[in-house]
């Protein structure tokens, strides 16, 4: 029998207590926390993969991870320069060493002088080092044509990923129909999603059209916040530009509307761009956010709130692991400042092997130096990689009956949509499974390829779509993507 | 031109530090400055962010730090000031101070972070050794990569023997490990997922008074209910469970506490519980319903002749099953502090004890969030746990510098209690452990006055004089809590030796 101060009796009639912390008992809003890109279809591939370390047989000898944005798992080499210079900053007597280059040296010598008693095992300041801000601010000057940059609006954050979190929480408050709502995309990296789930915050879709290229539409924009005006307080708009999963490269003119939009809505924008090196398309540009809002002229660039958002962990760096990453903040009220300043110096400071790797990619090779050369040949054969394989990964896609795949423009992903017959998605709703979840299960199981169901990111009701990374090196990829095309046309016919 | 609208004075937060020229809004946004012209209110202002992020306050960086910093610009600018430099004796930063990396840690770090130095003779085998272990566990054999969101598996499992050793052969499953971006970032997740309810059902927390104020932060934050026990400053700042009593049956009328939170060895108070008042805090935690977080960061960090360090988890083992099968407990530890001292990396990790399967799924959803922790730091957890062993080339050197920073902290320590007792109105606990002093101070009367017609805390007031005057920048005992009408303030034992005793001299 159970009283009312939770004992429990245990299956052997000894009365045990119930948990202090169970999933009754939690924060709720955890509960509501998903992030597909390590969801169950990954949990179920490291399965797999254990499963054919013990010498389990399976129909494929090795899982292929195209889920996540990993280059260097993928077989991606670091820059030299880059690993050469945190060798020199962990251990600092290599600076004797004749190996390495004199550029590398210097810039080593650089951020040991910044820190703590010359060691990269100093807290920093919370903001980040100051010179690491400073060479991030004059990145952004060269990068956006002259447009100032002040270091004292530049937070190093540990990967992008803290950066926006930090955003979110000090943007989300109110309670009932004056609660913060946050327009995100659909599809979007549910990071966003998660963070919102766990703040609390209302979710507010806009969704971006699939039959032009993924590109965004005012009138959606503002279909959008129309409707969600009515049950909550709409108060920032975030983008991922070049953009995650879609890989479309948004137009300059897309991007001076919806910051004319942000301003006429009252919205703070947030800025996601950890992928503005990875732009592929013909005709295709990585217009910065805020160079087009200064461009827009002082009505615009004194008023409009913003966030951008930049990483070490994509373009061409891929330096993941070291969850290296910066937000530039404009129009930040003074006192909100303080406030933010207070809250990431709770936390002490993002990594500093991370913020000096950061260092290094505002601050990387000149012509005039002597890694500039090995450098620039490491960075474009890296980039033209990538663009070799969106190429060839849209192309191969629009070959199968039954995938239509959108130009991967940018970024790192391919997001095709996928017809699937109708008995498929019946027998998915019977195993309690999202038809395209089901789909991308069945695709790890046969083939051992672990993809994101469209699910995990948002799509249109009725559509399907999986995201697969664009990373592997370019012989793998080609037997990758033979193998979802044979593999479609099989589960195409099976549930015909 | 403006509309006929209603205007509203603003009110700006008493917590605001900075004057602005009036302003007015109009119920659309639209402010008006006293020259007339419109210009829109912004969409994030001190009135519209969130409320619990302005309740939070970290005084280890606070504003006296702030005030330091600024020193330190106007004493580089050439401005003359009665120091020649400003000490900052207000956090835990061992390099900083002058502390040295451990040579072989670096060099694995070096090795991993440029795999072409592994065909350098000039690095020993143990290292080269580590360095691939770690590396064939990477992806793509890279510290780039991301690893698992728990952390590296041979990383975990190496942290699962340490404490294996550590505790005398209690086991310990690597699945209940879960590396952490500093210790900071374990403890915030816990309290994450503790923290729920509402009114009179809010979760409350209990935390020591003086405690290290990431946990009041971090539960004004997230909106729980501080309950605050009284470490016994008269008794060395033991721990009494009657004290833990009485705070919990006053927090039970208008909370729910569901968490006991200890910092053994202690921040600020360097206090080492003995092992009796451990077994009395597991007894306490059972008996009540309340999930354990017990932070161990400064495990290695003990000087004081008598003491030692009881980990939580090897006492309640050794306290039998009708404990060790019912308590839940979180312990934490972190690559910050010990001799290491290698803050900058962000390494950590906690174990966490007879959690609910359903709640530790919840916890792996909620940390791949974020993706993973910094390898470096992974890496270097690694090492810590696993260190050259006798017969291994780096051995005696390890040891060497391992026990030169211990016995350099224990000296310290010493030195530090000793010199601050000989000085009248300052009160100094023996420092048993961690890396801090925590003296109480005795403030005239006029003092405490003067501070309060400055709006300040009268032991903020004191240390603010004290950095004007000397540069030493010190943390006043009422950021980290203390008992009303009582004055302390946090000081490292970190600078060497003789700075240090200049220092107290001063």
């Amino acid at each position: 029998m159970l009283r009312r101060d939770l004992h429990n009796e245990a299956v052997n009639g000894v009365p045990c207590r119930g948990k202090v912390l169970t999933l009754d008992t939690m924060n709720p809003n955890v509960k509501r926390v998903e992030y597909a890109v390590r969801g169950p279809i990954v949990q179920r591939a490291v399965q797999i993969e254990k499963e054919l370390r013990e010498g389990a047989k399976k129909p494929f000898t090795e899982v292929i991870k195209a889920n996540i944005g990993d280059a260097h798992a993928m077989g991606q080499k670091p820059v030299t320069f880059l690993r050469q210079v945190l060798a020199l900053c962990s251990y600092p007597e290599l600076l004797e060493d004749n190996k390495f280059p004199e550029d590398a040296k210097k810039r080593a010598r650089r951020i040991l002088g910044a820190c703590g008693g010359q060691s990269i095992g100093a807290y920093s300041a919370s903001q980040g080092i100051e010179c690491v801000r400073q060479d991030v601010a004059r990145y952004i000057e060269k990068r956006d044509g002259g447009i100032p940059s002040n270091p004292d609006n530049i937070y190093l954050s540990t990967g992008a990923s803290d950066a926006i979190v930090t955003m979110l929480k000090l943007l989300v408050c109110g309670e009932g129909r004056g609660r913060t709502g946050v327009m995100i995309s659909i599809p979007q990296y549910p990071l966003y999603s998660a963070a919102l789930a766990d703040l609390g915050a209302v979710q507010i879709n806009y969704y971006l059209d699939e039959d032009k290229c993924w590109s965004l539409d005012i009138k959606e924009l503002r279909r959008a916040v129309t409707e969600a005006r009515q049950h909550c307080n709409p108060r920032v708009l975030c983008i991922i530009n070049p953009g995650n999963p879609t890989g479309q490269v948004q137009s300059r003119q897309c991007i001076e509307d919806v910051i004319r939009f942000a301003k006429e809505e009252h919205l703070f924008l947030m800025a996601d761009e950890v992928y503005q090196d990875n732009v592929y398309a013909e005709g295709c540009a990585f217009h910065s956010f805020k160079k087009v809002l200064f461009e827009m002229g002082p009505e615009y660039s004194s008023t409009v709130e913003m966030a951008s958002f930049h990483s070490t962990s994509k373009c061409y760096m891929g330096e993941c692991g070291f969850r290296g990453g910066y937000m530039e903040v404009i129009n930040l009220d003074p006192e909100v400042k303080a406030q933010l300043i207070k809250l990431v110096s709770v936390r002490l400071c993002p990594p500093v092997p991370g913020q000096a790797l950061l260092d290094l990619v505002v601050n990387p090779p000149q012509p005039d130096e002597p890694s500039h050369t090995t450098f620039m040949k490491e960075r474009t054969a890296v980039l033209a990689a990538l663009a070799e394989k969106a190429r060839l990964t849209e192309q191969v896609f629009n070959t199968v009956p039954g995938i239509t795949c959108n130009p991967v423009q940018g970024a790192m992903y391919t997001f095709p949509r996928i017809t699937l017959p109708q008995k498929a998605i019946d027998k998915a709703k019977e195993a309690g499974q999202v038809p395209d979840m089901f789909y991308c299960m069945r695709l790890l199981e046969e083939e051992g390829i672990c993809l994101v169901p469209g699910s995990g990111f948002g799509q249109r009701e009725g559509t399907f779509h999986f995201r697969m990374t664009i990373l592997p090196p370019t012989e793998k990829l080609k037997i990758v993507l033979q193998k979802i095309r044979d593999f479609h046309q099989r589960f195409t016919q099976e549930f015909s | 031109m403006f509309d006929t609208c209603v205007l509203k004075f603003s009110q700006y937060s008493s917590q605001s530090r900075y004057s602005s020229p009036s302003f007015c809004h109009s119920v659309d946004g639209t402010k008006m400055t006293e020259n007339g012209v419109a210009t829109r209110a912004k969409v994030l202002t001190i009135d519209t962010m969130n409320p619990t992020v302005k309740k939070v306050e970290y005084a280890v960086r606070g504003p006296i730090v702030q005030r330091a910093v600024e020193l330190e610009k106007e004493l580089s600018e050439g401005i003359k000031k009665p120091f020649a430099e400003v000490i900052k004796a207000n956090i835990g930063d061992a390099h900083a101070m002058g502390q040295q990396p451990i040579t072989f840690f670096r060099q694995v770090l070096a090795l991993c972070s440029y795999p072409e130095l592994l065909n350098d003779s000039t690095f020993p085998e143990d290292a080269k050794s580590r360095a691939r272990h770690i590396l064939q566990s990477c992806g793509g054999n890279s510290m780039g990569a991301y690893s698992a969101s728990q952390g590296i598996d041979s990383v975990r499992q190496d942290v699962a023997r340490y404490i294996e050793r550590r505790d005398g052969g209690v086991s310990c499953d690597p699945d209940n490990i879960y590396l952490t971006t500093g210790a900071s970032d374990g403890i915030v997740t816990m309290l994450k997922l503790l923290v729920c309810g509402q009114g009179s059902n809010r979760t409350g927390v209990m935390i020591s008074i003086p405690q290290y104020p990431l946990y009041s932060a971090a539960l004004a934050e997230l909106g729980a209910v501080q309950i605050n026990y009284y470490l016994n400053e008269e008794k060395c700042w033991s721990l009494d469970i009657s004290e833990l009593q009485r705070a919990l049956d006053e927090a039970r009328q208008h909370c729910n506490p569901r968490a006991l939170c200890i910092i053994n060895p202690g921040n600020p108070t360097g206090q080492v519980q003995s092992r009796q008042c451990i077994e009395d805090v597991i007894r306490f935690a059972a008996k009540e319903r309340l999930f354990l977080m017990a932070d161990e960061v400064y495990q290695d960090n003990v000087y004081a002749d008598g003491c030692q360090f009881h980990s939580f988890k090897k006492v309640l083992f050794e306290m039998g099953p009708e404990y060790s099968n019912t308590v839940e407990l979180a312990s934490f530890h972190s690559t910050s502090k010990c001799y290491m001292g290698e803050c900058g990396f962000r390494g950590g990790y906690m174990e966490i004890i007879n959690m609910d399967n359903e709640v530790k799924a919840q916890l792996t959803k909620l940390v791949s969030v974020r993706l993973c922790p910094p390898v470096p730091g992974q890496a270097l957890m690694d090492l810590v746990v696993n260190p050259p062993q006798p017969g291994e080339p780096s051995y005696a050197n390890f040891i060497k510098e391992r026990t030169a920073t211990l016995s350099a902290l224990a000296e310290k320590a010493k030195l530090t209690e000793q010199v601050l007792n000989t000085v009248p109105g300052i009160r100094c606990n023996p420092v048993q452990g961690a890396m801090y002093s925590f003296p109480s101070l005795t403030i005239p009367e006029k003092a405490v006055r003067e501070a309060r017609d400055k709006g300040q805390q009268p032991d903020m007031f004191y240390c603010m004089k004290m950095l004007e005057e000397t540069g030493i920048c010190l943390v006043p005992g009422s950021g980290f809590g203390q008992r009303d009408g009582t004055y302390h303030f946090r000081m490292t034992i970190l600078p060497p030796t003789d700075k240090l005793k200049i220092l107290l001299t001063k």
